[in-house]
């Protein structure tokens, strides 16, 4: 798959979407595109967030530790995105990923993401939107939590 | 050294002038004979004065012994040839001629042992300088800038050389020469001479006033000079200062300043030169005018014979230059009389460290059990304030001593003067049985190892650089033979005669048994120890993998390279990561590197086929025009200029993307983007060769794997492909030596020792290839034995001018490794891991105690907790020990030690 490609993939994902095609493209080419084989980590817990990874193919699963050893919480398959939330804050990482198949994935750079969100408000704005739904989700469902406990 | 240059060349130099007076007296007579001859030529056979009639014949060469009457009258010795008139002239003539060519003969025997004599004492003089320096005390160092120094030995003293060959002979040549001449004036015509002499009285009075103010210019200007020096040097040691602050105008505002009196000194010296030089010839050409006026009139009332007048003009001519070049020499004696006393100055140095503090002993007396004691130990510095006062303690020679203290506490100083680095004002101090403050270097440098805040590298080898301590003299002489042998028989007599020294820098000096090893294998093995003690051996086996071995290692080594390049290949088939490194194999296009190392397929040697520059070279540009790659890379480079004007044309000048990922600088891009316009406007193929070059060379950085662009197809790939045997085969024979072409089954010894382990590249698009291919390389090379092998090969590494090429850490490091290395019975570390992080200082304090155990250490601590580590803690406060003790006890008290911890 060469760089038009991935930038088809990149215009289907919400992050993304709003970004200038030009500045679209710029963020393909500066990505690396890297291949895990099964088992190999992707991100790893307690590590500095230095990337966020766009899935192109494969599966991978992400885990917590807890007390009863580490716990599967999802998996992430094609064009989801991994950790582009912790580059925007200076904070280890949440969660461990792990290949489960061969996966393919587009990584994007700390320094490349915020230069490209910082050349395009539309971008930044839908940032804005994306991570503003996600806290008005975790709300409701912790009002949710909270009415169900009492 | 002699105060005065006339002392120092008497001196030293006696015997090689007395040698030449000879000569000089022989040269005189010949002159006085050829300035004789002409008169007889042209009043005999040319005027006939002993020819009255054709038939007549005079003896020629005759040798009469003159006695008096009553022993028997003239007794002929040789009645010589006799001849006729004609025979008579070709004879005297000859005789003429064979006269200048003795006399020049002789000439050059003298201007040629006085060029010896010069050189001579020259190089005695400069080494004597030099070793001044060497025995200066260090507090001088810190006056006397280093440039000013080399400029003073090597620039300064160069003409004392030149005058050195003239100082007694010239006077006595010159002098001769214008004295015979004047005689000779003297015995043909009286008033003549006295013309003459009174002339050159004039001269000799005259020109020395005149030249008065010209050697005070001289003194001005020397010390600029040298000035000047010592001020570039600064400039070059402050550089950073000097951007950091723009300050870099008032430099060159002070360096102009500098120049402008330079200036200012040789404007005023040139112009009094020159009118000197226009009196002195004014006075030397009114001598002739009054010769042809004064002897044409005693001609013509026939009181001189015209052979005589035209002797007395031919002697003439020869006057005023010797007796100009008496005033020069005169004027030289000056200058450089000057010259040397200003440089004596500097030189001249009280507490100068005596001659046998330096003697070569080969193997002295050593301290090896006792205690180090120092006793009322006292230091006075500059200022004259006590620095250290009084210190006496005793610890056993192993025993691992804190000193512990505020910064001025004086806890350096004591360290420098326990390693004897500076002489104490008053005390002692001993180790063993032996006095340290009056024991000769060749016992202090051995027994004592002194490592400071911040050491000296030279500018060699990390290797020789750590072996540099164990260069205390020649261990193994140097074996010579034929043209070898006699020239070092040579260097030898020519070093004895001017004060030099004996030792040969030829010779093996490093000293197995200092290291306590029997070989060089040994000691190899001993500074990889030592390089291990301090955690400089992976930073050197990193140095090792990433350099290219030198031409000169055995094919031995090679071929064990080969062999981990083998090695590695099978391991990651094993591991099935084969297609973690593509490898470099002639049939196929490597997509993992860049177009250009495609089309190069080797390590280029020197700077011919530059990978970064290749598409410039004419070469490789009639190669892609001779296969027909260069349409096909022309599109892909427009290809490649609109995909980058795309990409980057929005972003603001300076952004950091166009280095990080573009193929064009951003001042660049309006130049690109008018060449793409051409192109639309005039088509590929019509665009002019500047447009042409700039598009073709685009492509040759792309990484196919990488850049994921599409540009390069399975059918250029081919095409490259070709283009890579037709360069390899028509390559023409001045540039076979400009590439080194990779070869599965040989080392490429152009390209580093990771690069022809891998022989390929690591792919661009497996996540962690390159950590896990590192550790997989290291892996390899440790099971194969490798791994000190690439140390050693790291070791070659140069450091640079003042180890400027290593980190500061890693020098300082280096500097500890050395000072372990010659096995001190007593190791003196002035702050010395300072620079260190925290974590490896921890490491290495840890380990180097361990190293040293049953040997002695002085550590003066930083951070006053790590004394905790130490069997003895001495306490100093304004150059007083206030405390000593272990630790622990101390730590009870509520003394000094506490009040310094509670400091933190």
């Amino acid at each position: 798959m060469s760089l038009d490609q991935e930038v088809e993939m990149m215009r289907q994902i919400p992050l993304f979407s709003r970004i200038a095609p030009a500045m679209q493209k710029l963020l393909c080419f500066g990505s690396e595109r890297l291949t895990y084989d099964p088992g190999q980590v992707l991100v790893k817990v307690g590590d500095m967030a230095d990337a966020a990874y766009v899935i192109i193919e494969g599966q991978a699963e992400v885990s917590v530790p807890s007390q009863r050893g580490t716990v599967v919480v999802n998996t992430m398959g094609k064009n989801e995105v991994i950790g582009e939330i912790a580059i925007f804050v200076d904070l280890p990482r949440t969660a461990t990923v792990t290949a489960i198949t061969k996966v393919e994935v587009l990584r994007i750079s700390k320094d490349l993401f915020i230069n490209v969100v910082r050349q395009n408000p539309d971008a930044a704005i839908e940032l804005i939107r994306i991570l503003a739904m996600r806290l008005v989700n975790t709300t409701q469902q912790l009002i949710k939590n909270t009415a169900g406990a009492k | 050294m002699e105060r005065s240059l006339f002392g120092y060349i008497i001196r030293y130099s006696k015997r090689d002038q007395l040698l030449i007076v000879p000569l000089v007296v022989a040269s005189m007579v010949l002159y006085f004979l050829s300035l004789d001859l002409p008169k007889t030529i042209i009043n005999e056979p040319i005027q006939g004065r002993r020819f009255p009639d054709p038939e007549s014949t005079v003896s020629f060469l005759g040798i009469a012994l003159r006695l008096p009457e009553f022993i028997g009258g003239d007794w002929r010795l040789f009645d010589g040839f006799v001849l006729e008139r004609m025979p008579y002239l070709f004879a005297l003539t000859l005789a003429f001629l064979l006269l200048i060519v003795a006399n020049g003969l002789l000439k050059y025997q003298i201007n040629t042992m006085k060029g010896w004599m010069g050189e001579r004492m020259l190089r005695r003089l400069r080494y004597a300088l030099f070793d001044h320096i060497l025995r200066f005390p260090l507090a001088r160092f810190r006056r006397v800038k280093s440039a000013e120094l080399a400029t003073m030995i090597k620039d300064e003293v160069e003409p004392l050389g030149g005058f050195v060959g003239e100082a007694l002979i010239t006077p006595l040549f010159l002098g001769g020469q214008a004295l015979t001449a004047l005689l000779f004036i003297l015995y043909q015509h009286v008033y003549l001479g006295m013309i003459a002499l009174g002339m050159v009285a004039v001269q000799a009075v005259i020109i020395p006033k005149m030249r008065r103010r010209l050697l005070t210019l001289a003194k001005q200007r020397q010390l600029t000079a040298r000035q000047l020096a010592g001020r570039i040097a600064e400039v070059s040691d402050g550089i950073v200062e000097i951007h950091a602050h723009d300050t870099s105008n008032h430099e060159r505002a002070d360096i102009a300043a500098r120049l402008g009196r330079m200036f200012r000194i040789r404007f005023e010296f040139y112009q009094r030169k020159f009118m000197i030089k226009f009196v002195n010839n004014f006075l030397s050409q009114l001598t002739p005018f009054l010769f042809y006026s004064v002897g044409g009139y005693l001609v013509i009332v026939g009181k001189l014979d015209i052979g005589a007048l035209v002797a007395v003009i031919a002697a003439y001519k020869d006057l005023p230059t010797p007796v100009k070049e008496l005033i020069d020499w005169d004027q030289q004696r000056l200058d450089v009389q000057i010259k040397y006393t200003q440089v004596m100055e500097q030189f001249m140095v009280e507490n100068l460290a005596p001659r046998t503090l330096h003697e070569v002993i080969d193997r002295p007396l050593l301290p090896q059990h006792g205690k180090i004691c120092a006793s009322n130990l006292s230091l006075v510095d500059e200022s004259g304030s006590k620095v250290v006062d009084g210190v006496s303690f005793e610890v056993g020679l192993d025993a691992h001593v804190a000193i512990v203290g505020r910064p001025d506490s004086g806890r350096s100083e004591l360290a420098q003067l326990l390693a004897r680095l500076v002489p104490p004002s008053s005390g002692t101090v001993s180790m063993g049985d032996i006095d340290i403050t009056r024991a000769p270097e060749a016992v202090t440098g051995r027994a004592i190892a002194y490592v400071g805040p911040s050491s000296y590298l030279f500018p060699l080898s990390v290797r020789e650089n750590l072996l540099y301590a164990l260069k205390h003299r020649p261990v193994r002489e140097a074996v010579y033979e034929g043209e070898e042998l006699r020239e070092r028989e040579f260097q030898l007599r020519e070093a004895a005669r001017t004060g030099g020294t004996s030792l040969d820098i030829g010779a093996d000096w490093t000293d197995y048994e200092s290291a306590g090893v029997a070989d060089a294998d040994a000691l190899e093995n001993r500074v990889l120890e030592s390089l291990r003690i301090v955690e400089m051996e992976e930073p050197m086996f990193e140095r090792g993998l990433r350099s290219a071995i030198a031409p000169d290692r055995s094919t031995e080594l090679r071929e064990l390279l080969l062999g981990a390049r083998e090695a590695m290949r099978e391991r990651l088939a094993t591991l099935h990561m084969e297609d973690w490194v593509e490898r470099f194999d002639p049939a196929r296009y490597n997509r993992n590197a860049t177009l250009a190392e495609n089309l190069l397929f080797g390590a280029p040697v020197g700077k011919a086929f530059d990978i970064e520059n290749l598409a410039q070279n004419p070469y490789v540009a009639q190669v892609l025009e001779e296969t027909g790659l260069t349409g096909d890379l022309l599109a892909v480079g427009h290809q490649l200029a609109g995909t980058m004007v795309e990409l980057f044309s929005d972003l603001p000048p300076g952004h950091e993307f166009f280095d990080q990922f573009s193929f064009i600088r951003h001042e660049d891009l309006p130049n690109v983007k008018a060449i793409l316009a051409r192109v639309t406007e005039f088509g590929l193929t019509r665009i002019d060769p500047a447009d042409r070059s700039q598009l073709l060379a685009l492509p040759f950085k792309l990484i196919s794997a990488r850049h994921r662009l599409g540009l390069i197809d399975e059918a250029l790939e081919g095409r490259v492909l070709e283009a890579r045997r037709y360069f390899a085969t028509r390559l023409p024979g001045t540039l076979r030596h400009a590439v080194e072409f990779f070869d599965p089954t040989r080392y490429t010894s152009a390209a580093s020792l990771q690069d022809n382990i891998l022989f390929g590249k690591i792919v661009s698009g497996q996540a962690d290839a390159a950590q896990r291919v590192g550790g997989l390389i290291r892996q390899v090379l440790d099971e194969l034995g490798l791994r000190p092998l690439v140390v050693k090969i790291g070791l070659d590494y140069q450091v640079g001018v003042g180890g400027a090429r290593l980190p500061v850490a890693d020098r300082q490091k280096i500097a500890l490794a050395r000072a372990i290395l010659k096995r001190p019975a007593v190791l003196i570390l002035d702050q010395a891991l300072g620079v260190l992080d925290p974590a490896s200082q921890s490491v290495v304090s840890a380990r180097l105690a361990e190293h040293r155990k049953g040997a002695g250490i002085v550590w003066v601590v930083q951070r006053v907790d790590a004394a905790e580590q130490a069997q003895h803690v001495l306490v100093l406060e304004r150059g007083r020990l206030v405390e000593q003790g272990t630790f622990d006890e101390l730590r009870k008290r509520n003394g000094a030690l506490n009040r310094l911890l509670k400091e933190g």
